[in-house]
């Protein structure tokens, strides 16, 4: 536990800083991909995607069915060092609605493990619009803690901090000739989206179109995830891919 | 393939037994009109199969194979052609290449025609309509030439046992360009199941000369399990030699280069050649090399003499047009890769050039076969060198070709991924017997040691993944018959296995398009893509640059401007110095034969007097700088240059086992406290470069050299470095390719290419994780060991200078050192280097941050311009 823990918290390089700013709240972007709110003892994760290997396979692409176990494990990890109190999950956390039903019993007895003895929210996304109660916790649509929007998708309302997921965020920076692509928490101080947690997720460079109408730009900055550590990263040091 | 010395002497004695067969008169007076004898080897074929024998016939470029070929079918046809109509195909000839399948079914024609035979021959090739292939399902041609993945795609419709029930006869020529890899473990695993639609079938291969015939002749014979001898061999019937090739390597007066490719210094002589010969073929060995000297080449075009180009990445119609002008004599000279290594016969070739290194001296061979394709004349080769090392290269491949010494690749275990793919394609044509597919498959030589338990886990993995984790079972592919059998669980599946048949998985390539600069700044966006196409370049080089990097690519160094759709627009950078260089080395690694000669070459003086003088005077610059090493030695040199320490070692083992040498040696170095920052390898050697003085290291014992290059590097660092190698992981996607795990990309989806790459990427680490031993893994590593990493030839290496290391200790670069030193294509110490970058990059947010009144808050409006990225 305490092994486990020491090896999570140093989250950042000692000489940087380690909190991003939303609103008027000091959030800590986790290197394996969670967003911890330690004053409200809250763990944040998005786009788990779970059962996304399950859905490709009902398509004839038999993947390795693993994708549920690793990230739930990765998540329970996180659980285990930090022990929040509440946990949320900002939408798409299951690749199709049917799925959440037909985990395997491991993964399903996984999920309840982690949602024992905390408050559990289940974030309503595009790929999830219909969460069966099987699933355990509260669904909801959105949720806001001390004025902090948590929703899946970003909102047309620029003034009100919000903390989303949905785009997949990856950043690209290049160096010395050596380029780096990683995931990664974006943010302008105002708004937050978080990176994708699940094993089979694929990534959206932060220079994409997409990500334009989100930001006060000359405010970004791209929380990239190393392998022990998050590294903020200046937006204007963005490469598109 | 070990063979006793019974089956040898048997097989002696029958290479030895004169031929008894003879030509029909029909036949005979054809050779006489022509005023040709049938050759020896010709009718010793043409004997055996009758004879009801495989057979495998290796003749010289020239030596009438093809006709010998085919001579036994024409034979058989004529007697009974009439009465055969619609009973399926008599003969399926097989060759690498579309267009060799093309060439020889026209030259087929000339003795149907004049004979009067009524024989039936088409092709069949991706190129042939889909209502000519409908036709040909319904009514078989006699004899029907095409290739190994349109043999696959046709044995995956019911249709297939009408095609080939009567089935004679089963050429496979240029069997020696296919027989060691992933296509011909596919055709193997075909021809196994043609002998079982139609059992007396006898195959023919049709082969240049090769290290180890035997080996190739298994392939053209059933193996049974368990049955002695413990392999089956065809017959061998053995050509006699042409003439010797006049081969010479070319002499300038300019001064040889010290690395690089482009052989540009040869020019004038080599445009001398091209003069003074009616038809020259110039062999380079990459498509970037073809497009650079063919644009070098017209520049110094001053009487306009038609010279063209041939690669594998130009348009089909460019490429046809070409063919059809040196068949038809109207060019002086073409510039091309190895698309026209085989052998289709392109007119009058009177001269072979090789710029560059030969790399394999039975490769060198088969080009300079192309020259003159008359047996009794000798063919004309010019060797061009391109740099000093490859002065030593060609010296080596001269001296093996005067011996006559060849360097094929050996045979090893057929592909896993090649045998999941061919599975589903049993399963698409008719419900399997697991147990009637398992002995069929291991009938074919490349799979006749497969256990049982592989064959079932690649069953396993086609029917439902083949997971520990057995919850796919309602997605399967594959479902069980009340009988037992294995069917496709929907048509869709058969559909899908036919859109990705073959094992040919190309490295996803952009384009280098030149955009034009004016008044020193680019024109607006849109203008850009009007410029020139440089050639092509793989994806995974242009993904490691940023806009603004500089690389050597066709000889220039060219700035990245950035990607658009799917081309990779550049500039001219009037830069000296690429920052990154370019992926601009061979796709064929230095055979271990040629190696060893170019070892010894350097290690022996009285050799030195054979090479140019120029290339004898650098090796003794280096004897006397710093140390010249014998033939069993391995040197390593250790120098200052820049603030960086630099150790440069000479295994002579190819550029990819280099370049994993380099991977794990980078691990070593690090734990050792040398701060390795990265490395760079070539054909011959590799150099590494960190921060921290190697030089004295070793001096004060802090570094043994014997340790850092241990056989123990092949344990934990190799599984630990495999674990993120991005090798393995583009191995991985070949295998999730081929085995049909994830779909191949088509004409016209190229840009979900790069969600593929990474998605593949994501399988493999998931996979890797809770699955380590599943067999798509051990398909990949499998791969990985012959291939991109080129394990095999590591583990010898090391075995090799164990003990041998010879260490010279010098002020700065040495001059055998230069050519590394010169070379592109670095590659960054994996792992750290990633993090150490994240946080350089972060720590200039720190800087800046400091600075962060000067910003001050104006707020854009969202939506605005990225204001940031254009600082």
């Amino acid at each position: 536990m305490l092994h486990a823990r020491l090896d999570l918290m140093p989250e950042t390089a000692p000489t940087l800083r380690s909190h991003v700013t939303i609103g008027k709240h000091s959030l800590q972007p986790l290197a394996a991909g969670a967003l911890y709110w330690q004053e409200q003892h809250a763990l944040l994760v998005a786009d788990l995607h779970l059962e996304k290997g399950a859905a490709l396979a009902a398509r004839g692409m038999l993947l390795p069915p693993y994708d549920t176990r690793a990230t739930l494990s990765r998540l329970g990890k996180i659980i285990e060092a930090l022990d929040p109190q509440r946990v949320v999950a900002l939408g798409d956390s299951f690749h199709r609605s049917e799925c959440a039903d037909r985990l395997v019993d491991d993964d399903f007895d996984l999920l309840r493990s982690l949602q024992k003895g905390r408050d559990w929210f289940w974030i309503c996304g595009n790929h999830d619009p219909h969460l069966p109660e099987s699933v355990g916790g509260t669904v909801c649509s959105s949720l806001t803690i001390e004025g902090v929007v948590l929703r899946h998708e970003p909102s047309d309302d620029a003034r009100t901090p919000e903390i989303v997921g949905h785009l997949h965020p990856v950043a690209r920076i290049s160096r010395r000739g050596t380029v780096v692509r990683r995931r990664c928490f974006a943010t302008d101080k105002s708004r937050l989206v978080m990176p994708a947690f699940g094993a089979y997720t694929g990534g959206l460079n932060v220079m994409d179109e997409a990500f334009k109408p989100l930001f006060y730009w000359n405010q970004v900055e791209a929380w990239m995830m190393g392998r022990h550590a998050v590294y903020p990263v200046l937006g204007s040091l963005l490469l598109p891919d | 393939m070990r063979i006793n010395g019974r089956t040898r002497r048997r097989l002696e004695e029958e290479i030895a037994r004169p031929p008894s067969a003879s030509l029909p008169k029909q036949f005979a007076a054809w050779f006489s009109s022509r005023s040709w004898r049938p050759r020896t080897h010709q009718l010793e074929l043409l004997e055996r199969v009758q004879r009801g024998a495989d057979a495998l016939l290796i003749a010289p470029t020239g030596g009438g194979k093809t006709l010998a070929g085919f001579l036994p079918s024409l034979i058989d046809l004529a007697g009974c052609s009439e009465t055969r109509r619609g009973a399926g195909v008599h003969t399926l000839y097989v060759s690498p290449l579309k267009a060799l399948a093309t060439d020889i079914a026209r030259n087929l024609a000339t003795p149907i025609a004049e004979m009067g035979l009524s024989i039936r021959t088409e092709t069949r090739t991706g190129d042939t309509p889909q209502s000519r292939r409908a036709r040909q399902r319904v009514l078989p041609p006699d004899i029907l030439l095409t290739t190994p993945e349109q043999i696959a795609l046709m044995l995956s419709h019911k249709s297939a046992v009408q095609i080939f029930v009567s089935l004679k006869c089963v050429i496979l020529d240029e069997l020696h360009a296919l027989s060691a890899s992933k296509r011909g473990d596919l055709l193997a695993l075909d021809l196994a199941r043609l002998r079982t639609l139609s059992p007396d079938l006898r195959a023919i291969g049709l082969s240049a000369t090769v290290a180890r015939p035997y080996e190739l002749s298994a392939y053209l014979a059933p193996q049974h399990k368990g049955t002695a001898p413990a392999t089956h061999f065809a017959e061998i019937v053995t050509a006699e030699g042409g003439a010797r090739a006049d081969i010479t390597i070319l002499k300038s007066e300019a001064d040889l280069p010290w690395a690089g490719h482009a052989a540009r210094y040869a020019l004038p002589e080599i445009y001398e050649a091209i003069k003074a010969h009616k038809l020259s073929l110039m062999f380079v060995n990459t498509r970037s090399q073809a497009e650079l000297l063919f644009n070098e080449l017209w520049q110094y075009n001053e009487e306009n003499l038609p010279i063209a180009l041939h690669h594998g990445s130009l348009d089909v119609s460019q490429r046809r047009k070409v063919e059809a002008a040196m068949v038809d004599g109207k060019l002086r000279a073409v510039v091309c890769t190895s698309t026209l290594d085989l052998g289709i016969d392109w007119g009058d070739v009177d001269l072979v050039v090789n710029v560059g290194a030969p790399k394999g001296a039975s490769r060198l061979a088969q080009r300079i076969g192309r020259a003159n394709h008359r047996l009794e004349e000798p063919s004309k080769a010019l060797l061009v060198p391109a740099n000093r090392f490859e002065v030593m290269e060609c010296q080596a491949a001269l001296e093996a070709a005067e011996e006559g010494q060849q360097d094929t690749p050996p045979t090893r275990p057929g592909a896993l991924d090649v045998l999941a793919q061919h599975i589903l394609g049993s399963a698409c044509a008719e419900p399997f017997d697991s147990d009637l597919l398992f002995t069929e498959v291991t009938s074919a030589a490349p799979y006749r040691d497969l256990s049982r338990e592989s064959f079932d886990q690649v069953l396993a993995f086609v029917a439902t993944g083949g997971y520990a984790l057995a919850n796919y079972d309602r997605y399967a592919k594959l479902k069980r018959t009340k009988e037992g059998a294995y069917r496709v669980a929907h048509p869709r599946i058969a559909q899908q296995y036919r859109l990705n048949v073959g094992t040919i998985v190309e490295l996803p390539m952009l384009r280098v398009r030149l955009a034009r600069l004016k008044g020193g700044a680019l024109k607006p966006t849109g203008a850009l893509a009007g410029g020139r196409i440089l050639g092509e370049v793989e994806e995974y080089f242009i993904e490691q640059l940023a806009p603004g990097d500089t690389f050597v690519f066709a000889g220039e160094v060219l700035r990245f401007q950035g990607l658009r759709e799917m081309d990779a627009i550049v500039t001219r950078a009037h830069a000296t110095d690429a920052k990154v260089p370019a992926y601009a080395g061979g796709k064929f690694p230095l055979s271990t034969y040629l190696a060893e000669r170019v070892r010894l070459m350097l290690a022996e003086r009285r050799h030195w007097a054979k090479l140019p003088e120029q290339v004898a005077y650098w090796l003794k610059l280096q004897s006397a700088f710093s140390v010249v090493p014998s033939a069993r030695e391995m040197l390593i040199e250790t120098f200052p240059r820049g603030q960086r320490y630099y150790m440069v070692c000479y295994p002579f083992e190819g550029r990819l086992a280099h370049q994993t040498l380099g991977m794990l040696l980078t691990r070593r170095l690090e734990r050792a406290g040398a701060a390795p920052l990265g490395f760079v390898a070539n054909e011959y050697a590799l150099a590494v470069w960190g921060l921290n003085d190697l030089s004295a290291m070793i001096r004060n014992g802090r570094l043994s050299l014997g340790d850092l290059f241990d056989e123990d590097m092949l344990g934990d660092d190799l599984d630990a470095w495999l674990a993120e190698s991005n090798l393995m992981k583009r191995s991985f996607r070949v295998c999730a390719i081929i085995s049909g795990l994830i779909e191949r990309r088509h004409p016209g989806q190229e840009k979900s290419g790069r969600q593929m790459t990474a998605s593949s990427d994501l399988i493999y680490d998931v996979l890797r994780q809770h699955e380590p031993g599943h067999v798509l893994l051990k398909a990949a590593f499998a791969d990985a060991a012959t291939g991109l990493i080129d394990l095999r030839r590591l583990g010898e290496f090391l075995g090799r200078i164990a003990g041998r290391i010879r260490h010279s200790e010098v002020s700065r670069v040495s001059p055998l050192a230069v050519p590394v030193m010169l070379e592109i294509g670095r590659e960054s110490v994996p792992g750290d280097a990633g993090e150490t970058l994240l946080r350089e990059t972060a720590e200039e947010l720190v800087a800046e941050a400091l600075g962060e009144d000067a910003l001050g808050d104006v707020k854009q409006s969202p939506g605005g311009e990225h204001a940031a990225r254009q600082t």
